[in-house]
Formats: structure tokens, C-alpha cells, sequence
């Protein structure tokens, strides 16, 4: 009897799992159709840039990094990095904090102006700051006056590059915050802790993985910012061209090689990110939000 | 506390360069904003971002969609590493993505002589511009819609089986309707990003005026002129298409949604 059942159970089941799979064919075709698309627009592009930055040897790659210019667009970089990261860092736990943990009007007004940068096209990002800052301005003279330099200076490339990686930080905690809740706190003030010490001790240790994912992109997006930078730069060598910028001058004079090794050191720092941000998708996916995943 | 902190810093980082920005298009009076909107390089640019951005778009969503089914649906060795790749386009600099693209499609590069002999050119033409736009844009669609898949009940194809719909019927009709509106975000998401898109495009592009000049960049070279005019009036025109197209493919979505209940 039981057999019999087992029996008729195992027909229906298999027309069953065939009818909701595909074919062996289908499968290799479907995989095979992704590997040469994913290869040719994703594995190509990374393999260029380092067959490139070789292609006249080890010396003249070392060479092109120590040339004088892409020394200092290195350390420029490093520098903007330096500062716009722990700044939006701040920001960022400031506004998830805000928002997942208090009630107010107008929140889904403030969730959207945090997301606008990522709407924005970065030329955009780096028009306003000119048209704010500019000669034309209204705040142009009184800088000028001043002897302020903002625009075409480094000061212009860190507002540009905090407006356009600011939402990385918050866009990661906010969904973290609010799936927390506000339990733990709640338990910790009522024990007695202190406001602050409830953020050092049970807030900040709750959202630590999220919060490094989220600055691994923001500082992965903070200094391979191109477009936004590129409009308030200036371009001046050897004191405005950030990493990228001086990637696109190398280029643009023709030399290859010199432009693939500066880029090889942006794509070491992608591949990097990836690396650290897979790992941390799978040592902690509970702990980081997974609807906060990517963009 | 946080939240005051929180206000002051997007009033002074967002609003007030954003509402500089919506001051200076609207100080140029109305008659003026269109004699610039309507310079025919403008228009020119803005037709060539817009309609490469959805030819993009396009693309990603049939191989966005593929490579989501992949990575969900089958086990096979090094699918961690293929998931992990797919964010690529997020954490390569631009720039960087822009020179190796224009290195492979060059007329004498890896895949550019190939094309070529085909008749193609890709490189210093609009194509160019859609390449480099798909690889920009390819995350967005794969990770809205690798989620939603994930989650999709199975029992619904079961059912749809049992009921003798063959497999691609099952796809067809059952499957696909309930990723519409994932699929609709992330062609949502991949469209703005193309749209703006500048550092991946200028190198492949060639930039010819009235043939592959991008609207970001014909802002920049406004710029360059000192022509803040022109350069603002192209920036809110910009804007304002962006932000009418995803306010329809929103109420595209809220329609779909309603229709087939599930969503993103």
C-alpha cells in the first residue's frame, strides 16, 4: 500500500519538477547567452585596463605612477577621500538615526532629497556648486572679496564629491535601522543609560556591518568620482586633478599607458570594494540590510 | 538633535545649490529659456542622451532579466564570483570604464577590428554610447529583479504546470507578470543613470556635434565658455524630461502593481 503510494506520489512529482524547470538545452543556452554577455561587458572592460597598463612593462608601469602629476593626483585623492568619507559617514548614521527611530512630518520628503544625488546627472552635481560659487553669482564676489577660493580649488572638489556620495551611508542604515526597531534603546534608556551611551553600546554595534558597506561604496564612489568633479575642478595639474581627472588628461595626450596604470590603481580599488563587500554579504547578510543591497 | 543635524546638512549640501540651480533658469525669463532650449545642438544632444539611455535600457531589461534567472535559478561553480561581478559597473571609477571601453571598440581594439569586419563601427558613434551605457546601467536592472525572483513562490509554477501549461507558457504568463514591476524599476533606475551618464561615455563617444554629443556634455562645454546661460537652461530641460518620465513609468508601475499584485 505504502509503495503504491510512493508510486503515484513519484508520477505526478516528476512531470511536475520537469514542468518547472527547463530543459538541459534551454539551461545551457540561457547560461551560456549570460557568460559571453557578462564577459564581453563586464570581464573584458577589467581585463583591458590591467593587459594596458603593462603593455610597456613593469619599469615604465611603476615609472608612470611616480611621475610627478599622478603623484599628486594620488595624494589628492586620498586627501578628498579623507574627508568626504568620515563626513558623510557622520551624516549618515545621523539620518537613518533620524528617521528610522523618530516619528515626524514630512519623512518621505527627507528620504527623497537624501536619494536626489543619485537622480542627478554628477554634471549636474558640479553645475550648481558653479552657479553658486561662480563669477556670476550671488555669493561670487563676497568670496572673491575674500580671497576664498572654492571653485577650481580643492575646496569645490570635496563639496562636489560629499553631494554625490552622501546617500551611500544613509541609503544602507535607514532600512537597517527601522527592521531594528527601537527596543534595544529602549531597554538600555530605561536601565538607565545615558543618550550617548546608548548610541555607543547598543545602537552603534547594531548597525556596524551596515555602516561599513556602506562607506566601502561611498568611498569606492568618492574617489572614482568623475563628472561632478571634473566641472569644478579646473583641471589644474599638479593641484586640482584628482585620480580620475588625471586618467582622462594621460589619455587624451595619447598616453596610453600611463592613463591604463592610473586606472589600474581605481579598478584594484573596485575589485577591492567587491571583494570586501562580498565577504560581507556573506558573513553577515542578517546584519546588513538586504533591501538596501546595491545602489 | 540628529535631526536638526540631519536638516542643516541637506539644506546646506543639497538645497541651496539645487535651489541656485531652479533661481538662475528661472531668472533667465521665459522667452530666453526657450530660444536656448530650442538651439538645435541642444536639442540634438538631448535627443541622442535620451534615446541612447532607452535603446540601454532596453537591452538591460532582456539581459538583466537573464542574468537575474541565472543567478537565482541554477547552481553551478563560481556563481558567488559571476553575483559579485555583476556590481562591477557601481565600483569601477567612470573614467576608468570609459578608456577600456574605448580600447576594446576602437577600430584597431580587441573587439573593434572584429566589429569592424563586419561593417560595424562602434567606437566615435552612437553605438558606442549604448555600450557604455548597458554596462552602466546592467546592476540596476539585475539587482531589482534578482530579489523578487528569489522570492517568488514556486508552488504558482507547480500549479500553472499541473494545469498543463508548458514551460514557456508557465514563463510567459505567470512568471514574467509578477517580475513587471521590478523590471519596470530597475529600466526605471538604468534609464536615469544612462541619462546623465558622462564619464563612461565621453571617450567612446568621438563627441560630434548633431551626431554623438551628449547632453551632460554639451553642459560642460557651455561651461567652458562661460556660457552659464545655456548651461543651466540645458541642465533644468534635463531635469524636467527626467523627472516627467519617471513619473510615468511610477504610475506604470502602481497600474502593473495593481494588476498583478506582486512588486518590487
Amino acid at each position: 500500500m505504502a509503495l503504491a503510494l510512493d508510486a503515484s506520489i513519484s508520477t505526478f512529482a516528476a512531470p511536475a519538477a520537469r514542468a518547472t524547470s527547463e530543459s538541459r538545452l534551454a539551461r545551457g543556452v540561457a547560461m551560456g547567452v549570460t557568460f559571453l554577455f557578462l564577459g564581453v561587458f563586464l570581464v573584458l572592460p577589467l581585463a583591458v585596463v590591467f593587459v594596458e597598463a603593462f603593455a610597456k612593462g613593469v619599469p615604465a608601469y611603476f615609472a608612470a605612477l611616480r611621475e610627478p602629476d599622478t603623484a599628486a593626483a594620488i595624494r589628492l585623492t586620498l586627501t578628498v577621500a579623507a574627508i568626504a568619507v568620515p563626513l558623510n559617514c557622520v551624516f549618515g548614521v545621523a539620518a537613518s538615526w533620524a528617521i528610522a527611530k523618530f516619528e515626524f512630518k514630512g519623512k518621505a520628503f527627507l528620504i527623497t532629497l537624501i536619494d536626489l544625488p543619485f537622480s542627478v546627472s554628477p554634471v549636474i552635481s558640479g553645475l550648481i556648486y558653479v552657479l553658486l560659487f561662480g563669477a556670476g553669482s550671488a555669493l561670487g564676489p563676497f568670496l572673491e572679496r575674500h580671497g576664498i577660493q572654492i571653485l577650481f580649488a580643492v575646496p569645490g572638489i570635496v563639496l562636489a564629491t560629499v553631494f554625490v556620495t552622501f546617500p551611500f551611508v544613509a541609503r544602507e542604515l535607514i532600512p537597517l535601522m527601522q527592521d531594528q526597531g527601537t527596543t534595544d534603546e529602549e531597554a538600555a534608556l530605561s536601565l538607565g543609560a545615558s543618550g550617548w551611551q546608548t548610541f555607543w553600546h547598543v545602537t552603534l554595534p547594531n548597525i556596524r556591518w551596515g555602516l561599513l558597506y556602506g562607506v566601502l561604496l561611498c568611498n569606492a564612489r568618492a574617489m572614482g568620482e568623475f563628472g561632478a568633479v571634473s566641472v569644478v575642478s579646473g583641471h589644474i595639474r599638479g593641484l586640482t586633478n584628482t585620480m580620475p581627472l588625471q586618467v582622462e588628461i594621460l589619455y587624451n595626450q595619447y598616453d596610453f599607458a600611463a592613463a591604463f596604470a592610473v586606472a589600474s590603481l581605481l579598478a584594484l580599488l573596485a575589485l577591492v570594494t567587491l571583494v570586501l563587500k562580498t565577504l560581507l554579504e556573506l558573513s553577515y547578510s542578517s546584519e546588513i540590510s538586504a533591501t538596501g543591497r546595491g545602489h | 538633535m540628529a535631526l536638526g543635524f540631519t536638516l542643516a546638512y541637506l539644506v546646506v549640501i543639497v538645497l541651496v545649490p539645487l535651489s541656485g540651480l531652479a533661481w538662475r533658469s528661472s531668472a533667465l525669463g521665459s522667452a530666453k529659456f526657450w530660444s536656448l532650449a530650442s538651439d538645435p545642438r541642444t536639442v540634438h544632444a538631448l535627443y541622442v542622451s535620451f534615446g541612447t539611455a532607452l535603446i540601454a535600457a532596453a537591452i538591460n531589461v532582456v539581459f538583466g532579466v537573464l542574468a537575474a534567472w541565472v543567478l537565482v535559478r541554477y547552481r553551478f561553480p563560481g556563481r558567488r564570483i559571476v553575483d559579485a561581478i555583476i556590481d562591477l559597473p557601481f565600483a569601477l571609477p567612470t573614467a576608468v570604464a570609459g578608456i577600456a571601453l574605448t580600447t576594446i571598440y576602437a577600430p584597431n581594439g580587441w573587439l573593434g577590428s572584429f566589429v569592424q569586419g563586419l561593417g560595424l563601427k562602434v567606437a566615435y558613434t552612437p553605438v558606442g554610447i549604448v555600450i557604455a551605457l548597458v554596462f552602466v546601467g546592467l546592476p540596476f536592472m539585475v539587482r531589482t529583479v534578482q530579489p523578487v525572483l528569489a522570492e517568488q513562490d514556486r508552488e504558482l509554477e507547480e500549479a500553472a504546470a499541473l494545469l498543463g501549461a508548458s514551460r514557456l507558457q508557465t514563463i510567459a504568463r505567470v512568471i514574467l507578470p509578477a517580475l513587471t514591476p521590478a523590471i519596470l524599476t530597475g529600466f526605471a533606475l538604468a534609464l536615469a543613470r544612462g541619462v546623465g551618464e558622462y564619464g563612461s561615455v565621453i571617450f567612446i563617444a568621438g563627441n560630434i556635434p548633431y551626431v554623438s554629443e551628449i547632453a551632460p556634455l554639451l553642459i560642460v562645454i557651455r561651461l567652458e565658455e562661460y556660457n552659464y546661460a545655456a548651461a543651466t537652461a540645458i541642465a533644468a530641460i534635463m531635469l524636467i524630461i527626467s523627472f516627467a518620465m519617471l513619473l510615468v513609468i511610477n504610475l506604470i508601475q502602481a497600474w502593473s502593481r495593481r494588476r498583478y499584485g506582486l512588486g518590487a
